[in-house]
């Protein structure tokens, strides 16, 4: 059995065919054949994106997502591969939590799954969790993290950057200092002060990533900070590289676009950790991203049941959804705007994560001999973004209502369709 | 006006009606028969997911003196403890037909959740939001100045104490600053908002440094828990810096006045001779409020009478 995908601009650039046999990219050149066709024109080819930050909620809040239906929205956004993070319940601290949630992706096939291990047992921040088992296990975790809280604890996240060396693993910080945000509900500012919410401050976000970069460059450890939200972040990531830290970042397509002006609305949708940021945050994210200080977009994809968005707003979970939306924000604020090429998008959302997680047969280039994950997408599209429309069982989208650019056609994953004309296979 | 939900809403116009209305209103209070007739048949439902018998007790005291139906719902230690409640009840309110919801809750923004929704067509009006605001509070206020010192446009006010945490800091001084009074807010650095220079007030840490030219000074409640968690040194230093003793009281202007939102922690933010000294005001700022939440009351609901029903 073999397709060709026929006239896609690859990377957004020449136009050629595709052939895709056995799962592998075989062929590019002009008037290719196969078995089946799939009529790209006028559509983008990338490779299948890849997802650093997806909460998938199983096993323990299937009432929000499952890996099956996490994946489907990952496959609708164009991603072949996912990371969950570990904050499930129980907490994926164990080999045999991670295997379960590795071996849902393998079966349902609409994405691979890479569990993300906990850094430390329950996310308690007390101590290591069993990080070599994880990483021997069947699903080679190689990304640990206690995401939704931080490793605030300077020896333990010290000991946890050491002793993922073993195995070449990486630490991925949710930096917020815990004491300086306690019972915080938004961005600190002049706003947080006007609508009597307890403000997050940037400098809780900074102080733990400044002193990260300081202890991975002591033991000579690969450390990631997640979703990174503010200017000075950006500046002490950017310091951190200069002086040769192993570090890398990530920021959320929400950081992207939204601000924290719209939390004026008191409206829980936009309720997410860390906080929307000020215009000035966003303008500065947007920079480090297009001047590769920030080196990936992930979607911290946090699915939430309505009931725990529906209330008022220091009540309500924080968290949105975004698998489905990702390559719209991207293309809205980088790529319409000049800042970045498709071919850079392909290595912010395929390529890094890929690296930075070693998925090893993702992010490839669409070459020859590559595995075929390919994404095709219709920059031309427009489309008002309806919350019922997702396959993810959440519909907590700040970005209903809104028109957003782009559209996922079709996506491969090692070349099997997991989405046709925009429909889940 | 449809809803009342932060005192920066008003403008001067709407600010100085519902004023002129609660002078008009005020005396009813003095009639030997302290009702109207003006919200028969109308449904008011004092909503408290925080214990504020105070607050509670006025807004009832005025939807009766309206004639008006109240109805008191106290989520406060019921089976209410999820955030979800706040719909929920909402949608029961809603059904049995409220006119209007005075909500009292401890998160910030819940009025305005709550008036943006589609639970309730109800008015809303803000009884307290966490830290966030107090617009019927700076209402009685503002009204209280106005009756001892006359148009305030120009007028100095000094607001001192935990504004950080303040729902009526925050009222007063967006209130004040409509009806053209000029407002500095004194309080140590820890318990100032971020931002607030973007507020329009002066600030400073300096409690002695704004008394000679204050027309009114109005004391904040300090909770002694916020010694705990540093915002200050303690109890005795706080009292020193930021307190209203008699020897501060007697720097005032002779036509000064001294108010105090309550409950008082007499010793503390206020000497116990100062509150009940001839300058206080502070018992004629509870009796104000009946008044004043008659006249939000009266204006929110009472013209829509016909104009619904006809
Ligand atoms: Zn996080």
């Amino acid at each position: 059995m073999s397709t060709v995908i026929k006239g896609a601009r690859i990377l957004g650039d020449e136009v050629a065919d595709i052939l895709i046999e056995g799962g592998v990219i075989t062929q590019i050149g002009t008037d290719l054949n196969g078995d089946e066709t799939v009529d790209a024109e006028g559509l983008i080819a990338l490779p299948g994106l890849v997802d650093l930050h997806t909460h998938l909620r199983e096993p323990g809040r299937e009432d929000a997502e499952t890996v099956l239906t996490g994946t489907q929205a990952a496959a609708r956004g164009g991603f072949t591969c996912v990371f969950a993070m570990a904050n499930t319940e129980p907490v994926a601290d164990t080999a045999g939590v991670v295997e379960q949630v590795w071996r849902l992706g393998r079966e349902h096939g609409y994405a691979d799954v890479q569990p993300i291990g906990a850094v430390t047992v329950g996310l308690a921040g007390e101590h290591l969790a069993e990080l070599g088992a994880m990483a021997d296990s069947a699903a080679q975790v190689r990304v640990f993290s206690d995401d939704g809280k931080c490793v605030s604890d300077a020896v333990l996240m010290r000991r946890a950057l050491e002793y993922v060396k073993a195995f070449d693993g990486v630490i991925a910080q949710h930096a917020q200092e815990p004491r300086l945000t306690e019972g915080a509900q938004m961005n600190e500012g002049p706003l947080s002060g006007e609508l009597g919410l307890t403000g997050w401050p940037a400098v809780a976000e900074e102080a733990i990533i400044a002193r990260d970069v300081l202890l991975a460059e002591h033991v000579g450890s690969r450390l990631h900070v997640c979703h990174l939200s503010t200017r000075g972040s950006v500046e002490i990531v950017r310091w951190a590289k200069s002086r040769g830290i192993d570090v890398t970042a990530e920021v959320t397509p929400h950081h992207l676009l939204l601000d924290d002006e719209l939390v004026r609305s008191y409206d829980p949708i936009y309720k997410v950790n860390p906080p929307l940021r000020s215009k000035d945050d966003v303008l500065a994210v947007r920079e480090g991203l297009a001047d590769g200080t920030i080196d990936i977009v992930a979607t911290d994809h946090a699915p939430h049941p309505m009931e725990d968005k529906e209330c008022e707003w220091q009540a309500a979970a924080f968290g949105m959804i975004g698998l489905e939306t990702a390559l719209s924000i991207v293309q809205q604020t980088m790529v319409d705007t000049g800042a970045l090429t498709w071919a850079r998008v392909a290595e912010v959302m395929s390529a890094n994560p890929a690296r930075i997680g070693r998925a090893t047969t993702h992010g490839r280039p669409l070459a020859v001999g590559e595995p075929a994950h390919v994404v095709l997408y219709d920059p031309t599209a427009k489309r008002t973004i309806e919350p019922a429309d997702t396959a993810s069982l959440s519909r907590n989208t700040p970005y209903a209502g809104r028109e957003l650019p782009g559209r996922v056609v079709a996506t491969f994953l090692a070349g099997k369709p997991t989405v046709l004309e925009g429909k889940l296979q | 006006m449809k809803h009342l939900l932060s005192a920066g809403d008003l403008s001067r116009d709407e600010a100085t009606l519902i004023l002129d209305t609660a002078e008009q209103l005020l005396s009813v209070a003095q009639r030997p028969i302290k009702k109207l007739p003006t919200l028969r048949g109308r449904t008011i439902v004092n909503l408290f997911f925080e214990d504020s018998t105070r607050t509670r007790i006025s807004f009832e005291a005025a939807a009766k003196r309206l004639s008006a139906d109240v109805i008191n719902f106290s989520a406060k230690g019921s089976s209410v403890s999820k955030g979800e409640s706040l719909k929920d009840t909402a949608l029961t309110l809603q059904a049995m037909g409220a006119d209007a919801v005075v909500i009292r809750h401890h998160a910030s923004g819940a009025p305005h959740r709550l008036a943006t929704s589609a639970w309730t067509k109800g008015a809303v009006v803000n009884a307290g939001d966490g830290t966030h605001e107090h617009p019927t509070q700076a209402l009685l206020d503002a009204f209280t100045m106005r009756s001892h010192l006359g148009d305030l446009e120009g007028k100095n006010v000094t607001i001192v104490g935990d504004v950080l945490h303040s729902r009526v800091a925050r009222s007063n001084a967006l209130l004040l600053d409509t009806l053209g009074a000029n407002v500095t807010l004194v309080a140590p650095p820890t318990l100032l908002p971020v931002g607030v220079e973007t507020w329009p007030v002066e600030t400073s840490y300096n409690l002695d440094a704004s008394l000679e030219k204050a027309d009114a000074v109005m004391m904040l409640r300090v909770q002694r828990e916020r010694m705990n968690a540093s915002y200050f040194p303690s109890a005795r230093e706080y009292s020193r810096r930021y307190g209203l003793d008699v020897a501060r009281m007697n720097r005032l202007p002779d036509h000064a006045i001294v108010m105090h939102p309550g409950p008082m922690n007499r010793g503390m933010e206020i000497g116990a001779d100062v509150a009940d000294s001839d300058r206080s005001v502070i018992v004629e700022q509870v009796t104000n409020g009946v008044a004043v939440r008659m006249a939000v009351l009266y204006l929110l609901l009472g013209g829509a009478t016909e104009g619904e029903n006809a």
